[in-house]
């Protein structure tokens, strides 16, 4: 962890710190020495942290005033927004606030996947990141079933019946995850236990995100390993926590403006509707930050293959610092991937504007060949890229980038000789 | 660094910290209030309440606003001895006349003024109310007598709509 | 800094795009100056007031407002009514209470905290009397309709002839901002169909304005106030932003790195 021994200054400081080092681990936090060079894309990380505090702090709220039952949830969800005192602001926060957190840990994601920060030493802080993201989807889902609007119950049906493409067991697991023959109150009542519980599971593995970010430190623009602390580090107080600041603030301002002048934008008008089991709405979707995934699913012809095809596309993520097999990290370097990496980020928007559209047609098409292309983006794109790539010369510090020096210096081999 | 530099520098931190802590404050408070009554609660402020199937010496329950309102016809012995009771006996000295306008009638929140419970009908040493959580003794006119209770039962705000209907609240 | 910039429109950008989608397969509909729409916008008292008439002279007799409640007629950013208006509204109608000590229900006059009486006991009970079509609750019908508030207003003027070619069941209309042109609904508003107290000519159009201005209002009774508060934090953050990026200059420049 830290560089240096820490001692608190006063007697009882000492004395407490002695038996519970919190003041060594405050210390270490402000201490922390980070990459100066970091630029605003890695200022998502604290807004992550923001939005997760939102959504558990609103959430607990609307607990205490919604209903998990199949006869009252949407009534009570009307209740929020018309009797409970600033009901309407903490339901559209929390509303809002989910699109928000997916907004913040795309660009998380994809700054990632720019700069190289999956690559070794932090692959397992990029596995836990790829389970915190699948857990943030679960929770996305389980919460936009309590509403128990139309969409709410349709979106439950479809989505627990991709298990029943299991073969043998699937019908079974399906019943299990009902609790009966359809979706219905057992449903809605255990969804809600469950929602309840994985933001908690989301903190818990925040933190050891962060504490497995803290062993090797940031990864940074350059890519570079830095030696820390140097005079290319600067203590993370105060310095990282206003640069956050700033970057979280100016979020706000978008976050505030879909809460109060657009709160329904992002959601579905036919969630306004209560559920009903006899009517299912003309058109089907789940809400954006799902929709990658749902083109997927839609472009597989086969019941189970596509679930598989669907759940390996975000499953593929986790092996990606093992497909990406370029010793050099950030793609300010690698010109070619620099290009492939545009064409995947194009390609996952294709990807969301086709899930959001019936799938039929030319829709169908563009859905087939951007999840083809999606899978040979890591499968063989990433792999051969990093044999063949010619790059570019890599600086041999963050403070004096124009000094340079040959690729071969800056090759894994050498980045001890680097650090000395 | 010249002191005048100081001086802004202060000054712009001092700001900052400021209005970021007003800005917290007015986050907090809607996480606080959600927590008071909401706007469908306070409407419920009043009852209706029929109590012309109420005989003399019967005490009829009635819920208002979630708590039970002990609506009692007194017999005319009753109503006497109530008012007989000298105001230095008492711990909480109300006289009978204040607490039941009209004589034949006491109509009383009826939780007990200790720690919350409701008391017992026409029990108790004083022919009144008796808590049973931890032994208050209530008269007739709903005055604590004996026990841990410091204060009388409380009287509502209430009015007879006409002779057969109490309004409460 | 520059690069911070290329974030943040990227952001907007995103927003941008999301709400197009949203809007791509929108009807033309007719088009009106709601008073509620935009950062400032604010709902017009009358017109509240005149769609609340239309509401309870025309659509009561079908359409259920099981959230509404005879008191948020007095609310503040409401119809404001005064509570002696809302009292007398409350009293006018026969509210369902009970059971009483006997065990039976009964009817009494209705009560500010009673809830907007419904035309129909049931779901099934509204189906029957409706040719098998059940008038939806209006509560929320405007957040429940892709269109919003210009769906319905048109909606309500878009009663024709059907075209050649179209033919019509018994019990089913022609509606050409209706999705798939065919409702149940037939066409309730003339002109001169309710008389409004404030001396207004209740022509389709104007009946159709109010209703609809009330509709937004009992779908998002909060309007005004999310508004307002809306507008205040907003500037809030600014002023935060600019205290906070200004700040951020002076901590940064004791290290000569630009951020």
């Amino acid at each position: 962890m830290s560089d240096h021994e820490y001692t608190p200054k006063s007697k009882f400081g000492k004395w407490f710190n002695d038996r519970l080092p919190l003041l060594t681990l405050a210390n270490h936090l402000t201490d922390y020495p980070t990459p100066k060079n970091l630029n605003y894309w890695w200022t998502f990380g604290g807004i992550l942290t923001f939005c997760l505090i939102t959504q558990i702090v609103t959430g607990l709220v609307l607990a205490m005033h919604y209903i998990a039952h199949a006869d009252m949830a949407f009534d009570s969800v009307e209740h929020i927004m018309r009797d409970v005192n600033y009901g309407w602001l903490i339901r559209y926060i929390h509303a809002n606030g989910a699109s928000m957190f997916f907004l913040a840990v795309y660009i998380h994601i994809f700054r990632s996947l720019f700069y190289g920060s999956y690559k070794a030493p932090r692959e397992i802080i990029w596995i836990i990141g790829i389970i915190i993201y699948l857990l943030m989807m679960a929770a996305a889902f389980l919460g936009y079933v309590l509403p128990w609007g139309q969409m709410s119950f349709w979106g439950a049906t479809v989505i627990t019946n991709l298990f029943s493409a299991i073969p043998l067991v699937g019908e079974g697991i399906v019943t299990w995850l009902w609790g009966g023959y359809s979706v219905d109150n057992p449903t809605l009542t255990r969804f809600f236990t469950l929602h309840y519980l994985i933001p908690f599971l989301i903190l818990g593995l925040v933190v050891l995100h962060i504490w497995a970010l803290h062993v090797p430190g940031n990864n940074n623009p350059v890519g570079i390993d830095i030696k820390k602390p140097s005079k290319d580090t600067v203590p993370f107080h105060p310095y990282i926590v206003i640069k956050d600041g700033f970057a979280l603030l100016m979020f706000m301002i978008v976050f505030a403006f879909f809460v109060f002048y657009t709160p329904n934008i992002l959601g579905h008008a036919d969630n306004y509707i209560e559920a009903n089991p006899l009517v299912t709405p003309a058109h089907i979707v789940p809400e954006w930050y799902l929709l990658p995934f749902y083109a997927i699913l839609r472009s597989v012809p086969d019941k189970l293959l596509g679930v598989v095809a669907m759940l390996s596309a975000i499953l593929i993520l986790a092996a990606l610092p093992w497909l990406d097999t370029s010793k050099i990290r950030s793609a300010v370097f690698r010109p070619l991937y620099r290009q492939f990496y545009w064409i995947l980020v194009a390609d996952v928007l294709i990807l969301g504007y086709v899930g959001a559209m019936p799938a039929e047609g030319l829709y169908l098409l563009v859905a087939r060949v951007a999840t083809a292309y999606y899978f040979l983006h890591f499968l063989v794109i990433l792999p051969v890229l990093g044999w063949k790539e010619k790059t570019l010369p890599i600086p041999l510090s963050i403070t004096e980038p124009i000094l340079g020096g040959s690729p071969n210096l800056a090759t894994a081999k050498n980045k001890e000789s680097l650090n000395k | 660094m010249t002191e005048k530099k100081t001086n802004r520098r202060d000054f712009l931190f001092t700001a900052t910290y400021a209005v970021g802590a007003v800005g917290v404050g007015a986050t907090i408070w809607p996480m606080i209030d959600q927590m008071n009554p909401d706007a469908s609660v306070k409407a419920l402020a009043s009852t209706e309440v029929d109590v012309s199937a109420v005989n003399p010496g019967k005490t009829i329950t009635v819920l208002w606003r979630g708590k039970p309102i002990f609506i009692r016809r007194r017999t005319q012995d009753e109503i006497a001895e109530a008012r007989s009771v000298k105001l230095e006996d008492l711990k909480h000295p109300e006289k009978d006349e204040d607490r039941a306008a009209n004589p034949e009638w006491l109509v009383m929140l009826g939780v007990c003024t200790h720690l919350g419970c409701v008391p017992l009908d026409q029990k108790g040493e004083y022919n009144g109310w008796f808590c049973p959580c931890h032994g208050s003794h209530y008269d007739i006119s709903g005055r604590i007598r004996k026990g841990p209770a410091p204060t009388n039962m409380e009287i509502p705000k209430y009015e007879f709509v006409n002779a057969n209907t109490i309004k409460i609240g | 800094m520059k690069n911070f910039f290329k974030i943040f429109s990227f952001i907007i950008l995103f927003s941008g795009l999301s709400l197009s989608t949203q809007a791509a397969e929108k009807v033309e509909y007719l088009k009106t100056d709601w008073s509620f729409k935009g950062p400032f916008g604010k709902f017009d008292r009358a017109a509240l007031q005149r769609g609340y008439q239309v509401y309870t002279e025309v659509c009561s007799s079908c359409h259920s407002m099981k959230y509404l409640s005879y008191r948020n007629l007095a609310e503040k950013g409401g119809p404001e009514f005064s509570i002696e208006q809302a009292k007398a509204i409350a009293a006018s109608f026969e509210v369902k209470d009970g059971p009483n000590s006997d065990g039976d229900m009964f009817t009494r006059p209705g009560r500010l905290s009673d809830k907007f009486v419904m035309p129909y006991d049931n779901v099934q009970a509204a189906q029957a009397a409706n040719g098998g079509a059940y008038p939806p609750d209006m509560s929320v019908l405007v957040k429940a309709r892709g269109g919003g508030v210009d769906y319905i207003y048109s909606l309500l003027q878009g009663y024709e002839d059907p075209p050649a070619g179209v033919t019509l069941d018994d019990g089913v209309y022609y509606n050409k901002y209706m999705y798939g042109n065919k409702i149940k609904m037939a066409n309730q508003l003339s002109d001169g169909l309710v008389e409004y107290s404030d001396g207004t000519t209740a022509s389709v159009e104007q009946m159709s304005k109010d209703v609809t201005t009330f509709l937004m209002w009992s779908a998002e009774p909060h309007l005004e106030s999310r508004h307002q508060m809306g507008f205040k934090a907003i500037v809030y953050l600014i002023i935060l932003t600019i205290l906070v990026y200004f700040s951020m200059k002076r901590i940064w420049s004791r290290i000569e790195t630009e951020v």
